[in-house]
């Protein structure tokens, strides 16, 4: 992102400023915070029936005749170029239909980056694909099979020989620091940051901390792996996928192949798991290159260790903090520099240099982030991009300054709460992190907190810790739905938006219950396929703020609509929409329950059997007058074993200011599922590079240690409720902000336990013995 | 030879590579049953043979040639409701998408039979001691090769100990 583009947001929000809240989107609080029925109840997820009897249907499970099945070649070297390819074996072996290279792949354009600017691209790798016979990364496709049998593509793909010429590759974090790119914008935001002198407060401070903190590559690793089912039909391309992005991979394949837009067809309605990595990747478009060459239906799905090869993780980092505090603990500086991996063909910025602009009130800032470029895999956003890892950094450093002044770090955190936004001075639109403090620590029984813990048992020693977690509000322009109602007084909501396990359908149901004033048996949800209304990614936690607001739109149009169908021969004859509020499976007036007709009685009498109106997500200017960032505390007991240096977790909690929550069932889920990837990402986790030649070594799952049942304790969750009044039903995102602060409540708290202050993620065994 | 599955017998594939799993879902399809990794590491392919929780990525189809395979579209009862751990999935909300829950459910009635019949577990403390008692401890470590990414732990947990504790055994 360019200068242009600060001077744009910077003007934006320096003329939002002066405007009266009044006329923004969210400017009169959402009437259905206070108008809850369904919404705030615990509901079962609607899918459930399907998904436990195995009967919901993913990519890889669309029949198909014909089919033929995928598999892959990887390149083994770094940098370079293919030298020598026979493929002759491969192509002779049984069950073969094509084996795609280089030599024979059709023309393919560069898949169009991710951006906030196209709503209709997806792609996180910005290179050719398979059109010459060059090597940018280990674990680049250069052949691929298509056979009858999946055992029949594997076989042959173990038969294509290559040799490749090798050229010398970047694939050291710490060579690439000489060349290190400084980006003027991350995201949205201007990078450098400079308000106040930081360095001078840091030296004159009556206390500091500066330290380097290092988190590694992780990735995804959703259960469910990559994968599309793929057939061209009458110069139309159709993709079952497993995407988070459905417009976005349609929208990026028509231009890859040179279509026009309505001659993709994307459906994804189910998703088994994303978490930032199910976009579009190479395997997609070479199983449609492919499909197209043998004029036949192809099925990808990649292998656990093609998926490490082919879809980028999250990417390392090392990031320097250094924090000054007066004698009472207030913050007088706050620097935070450092580096992470985004090769030049990646889209996607580790974004840490966001996570301290919000979370404390201090009088000095000093931030700023590099770009390495390593040729390796495009690394992506995964779970909380940049404030998972940021708040590891920031949150460790907390710590070791409250340790440092000898204050309990939970009022050292409570006395450098912002009251605005600290940086731009904004307003908040909601925020109560001391409520959530406060709700967490009495959960916890943070008062068995000890500066240096002295509880034993046998070999282990016990410990405590806490860190703030933190993850902004996000609302997409363009989000569409078309909302239908029917002559029976049903209604169904059509986007299509994305199901990845956040229950979208179950909570928009819900939603569109109470804003149409239906019980929740009469609304239907469809999602998952670009042949509905536009949806933009599920991401960035913006997808039911989103569809919140595209359902608000689409409800004020329908009561417009039906109050015009409704003519002169009705108790509303005369009303505006203004005047209009949707009850009892109609409209009715407010302030005049008499003056009332139901959906169905006004469809009947205009002879309609139904009415479909569609509405969109307007531009998010809330975002940019208020500061709008959800907030946790979050708490760990663990105990390390003096023998081994193992931890095991014991208890961890959660609080949460995040706005309203929809349905307290699902919610839940997805805090803990959250506050789940973090234990992993602080104890387990780890993608490891062998520096020699850029090769994952840890290309499966008994390699890259996720999280297991064994490594669990029950977890608790609350959250304060409190709604936001700018957000659409008063709720802010909350599928990312369970991942952010765990990793540091975990380095705390073995802190706690053993004095040892480990800063390099994961905190396996090694580092504590 | 024939492979019973779910009480229909379905041919042995003739290439002797096809996995249990792959039999299942690519050429019965009964997709019910799931891949996450092919090697053994993740449990979502989790299927009951002679009653017998096995990873139907690591079993080949020809080593089920004349035996019982009970998958998840087995589970629920013929009329269609559902079996009551399924029920219990729902109600504790022991998933989020959904891909490791056909696992998790076979894995999961599986090791309630290992329990019943007395096999100890690593967390067992008292192996003399008959049967051992059953806690969320127990459950947890019998039911770790079943890999959850997106983290419904405590919801599974809760769900398998609700339906153990009313005895709703088969
Ligand atoms: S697919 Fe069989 S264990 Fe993972
Ligand atoms: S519910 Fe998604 S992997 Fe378990």
């Amino acid at each position: 992102m360019s200068k242009l583009q600060n001077a744009i947001v910077g003007g934006v929000r320096r003329v939002l400023g002066q405007v009266p809240a009044g006329w923004l989107p969210g400017g009169t609080p959402d009437p259905l915070i206070q108008r809850r029925v369904s919404l705030g109840t615990q509901q079962p997820r609607i899918d459930g029936p399907d998904k436990v009897r195995g009967g919901a249907r993913f990519a890889a499970e669309v029949p198909m005749d014909g089919l033929l099945y995928t598999a892959l070649v990887h390149a083994t070297i770094a940098r370079g170029r293919i030298a020598e390819l026979d493929t002759g074996a491969a192509e002779a072996a049984p069950g073969v239909a094509l084996v795609m290279t280089h030599r024979n792949a059709p023309k393919l354009a560069v898949p169009p980056p991710i951006g906030m600017t196209s709503m209709k691209a997806a792609g996180n790798n910005i290179l050719p694909i398979m059109q010459d016979p060059e090597i940018r990364w280990n674990g680049q496709t250069v052949a691929l099979i298509l056979a009858e049998s999946q055992e029949e593509a594997d076989h042959a793909a173990t038969l294509v020989q290559v040799r490749y010429e090798t050229e010398r590759a970047r694939t050291r974090f710490e060579e690439a620091k000489a060349d290190a790119r400084t980006p003027d914008s991350i995201l949205i935001e201007k990078n450098r940051l400079l308000k106040g002198n930081a360095e001078a407060a840091l030296t004159a401070a009556a206390h500091r901390t500066d330290a380097v903190y290092r988190t590694p590559w992780y990735n995804h690793n959703p259960i469910e792996p990559h994968a599309a089912t793929v057939l061209w039909k009458d110069g139309r391309l159709i993709v079952h996928d497993a995407t988070q992005m459905l417009n976005g991979t349609a929208g990026s394949l028509a231009k890859v192949f040179g279509l026009k837009d309505d001659q993709v067809h994307v459906s994804s309605p189910f998703v088994g798991g994303g978490f930032g990595g199910k976009a579009l990747w190479d395997h997609q478009i070479l199983a449609a290159a492919a499909a197209k060459l043998a004029k036949r239906p192809v099925r990808i799905v990649l292998r656990r260790s093609s998926m490490y090869r082919l879809i980028g993780g999250r990417a390392e980092t090392e990031q320097r903090v250094a924090l000054a505090a007066d004698a009472r603990g207030k913050l007088t500086a706050l620097l935070h520099h450092g580096y992470s991996v985004k090769p030049l063909h990646s889209v996607c910025d580790e974004q840490y240099g966001l996570t301290g602009r919000s979370l404390y009130a201090c009088e000095s800032f000093d931030i700023v982030q590099h770009h390495l470029d390593l040729d390796v895999v495009a690394n992506t956003f995964m779970r909380g991009p940049g404030e998972a890892v940021g708040t590891f950094a920031i949150e460790s450093a907390i710590d070791e300054l409250a340790h440092d002044i000898g204050m309990d770090p939970v009022a050292l955190r409570l006395r450098n709460l912002p009251d605005r936004d600290p940086v731009s001075g904004a307003p908040h639109s909601q925020s109560d992190p001391a409520k959530a403090w406060q709700m967490g620590a009495d959960q916890f029984g943070w008062n068995r907190w000890e500066r240096r813990s002295t509880r034993r048992e046998g070999e282990w020693r016990l410990g405590l810790g806490c860190a703030t977690g933190t993850f902004p509000y996000a609302r997409m322009p363009g989000m569409s739905v078309r909302i239908t109602v029917d002559d029976e007084g049903r209604a169904t909501v059509a986007s299509a938006a994305h199901e990845m396990g956040m229950g979208t359908a179950t909570v928009q149901r819900q939603h569109a219950a109470d804003r149409l004033g239906l019980p929740l048996e009469r609304v239907d949800v469809r999602i998952g396929d670009t042949s509905l209304p536009f949806a933009t990614m599920a991401g960035g936690s913006s997808q039911t703020a989103s569809l919140g607001a595209a359902i608000t739109a689409a409800s004020s149009k329908l009561a417009g609509e039906l109050v015009r169908l409704a003519g002169n021969d009705t108790p509303l004859a005369g009303l505006r929409a203004n005047d209009l509020e949707f009850a009892e499976g109609g409209l009715r007036c407010v302030g005049d329950p008499s003056r009332q007709e139901s959906f169905a009685s006004i469809l009947r009498r205009a002879g309609r059997r139904q009415i479909s109106v569609e509405g969109e997500s307007s531009a998010p200017l809330e975002m940019l007058k208020f500061a709008m960032h959800s907030t946790s505390a979050i708490f760990c007991e663990l105990r390390v074993s003096e023998a081994t240096g193992e931890v095991r977790v014991t208890r961890l909690v959660g609080a949460f200011d995040c706005g309203r929550i929809l349905n307290p069932k699902t919610a839940a889920s997805q805090f803990r599922g959250g506050m789940i990837m973090g234990l992993g990402m602080a104890l387990t986790e780890e993608t490891l590079l062998d520096p020699r030649n850029g090769r994952i070594m840890s290309a499966s799952l008994t390699d890259y240690h996720v999280p297991v049942h064994l490594d669990l304790p029950e977890i608790d969750v609350l959250w304060t409720d409190i709604p936001d009044p700018r957000a659409p039903m008063g709720a802010r995102g909350i599928g990312e902000i369970g991942i952010t602060g765990v990793a540091a409540a975990v380095a705390n708290a073995v802190f706690n336990a053993t004095g040892k202050r480990v800063r390099d993620l994961p905190i396996t065994l090694d580092k504590l013995l | 030879m024939r492979i019973t599955v779910n009480g229909t017998d379905y041919p042995v594939p003739d290439d002797v590579r096809v996995s249990l799993l792959d039999m299942l879902r690519e050429r019965s399809g009964l997709t019910g049953s799931k891949l996450g990794c092919n090697q053994g590491a993740c449990g979502a392919c989790t299927v009951l043979l002679d009653g017998e929780r096995v990873l139907s990525c690591l079993t080949l189809a020809v080593q089920a040639a004349g035996r019982e395979v009970r998958t998840i579209e087995g589970v629920a009862a013929a009329e269609g409701e559902l079996h009551p751990l399924q029920q219990a999935f729902i109600d504790h909300d022991g998933f989020q998408c959904g891909y490791c829950t056909p696992g998790q459910i076979c894995s999961a009635l599986g090791m309630l039979e290992e329990f019943r019949r007395g096999d100890p577990s690593h967390v067992t403390a008292d192996l003399a001691g008959g049967q051992a008692r059953f806690s969320h401890e127990e459950i947890r470590e019998r039911m770790s090769g079943n890999l959850c990414r997106c983290g419904a732990h405590n919801g599974i947990v809760a769900a398998i100990l609700q339906f153990a504790d009313a005895g709703a055994g088969e």
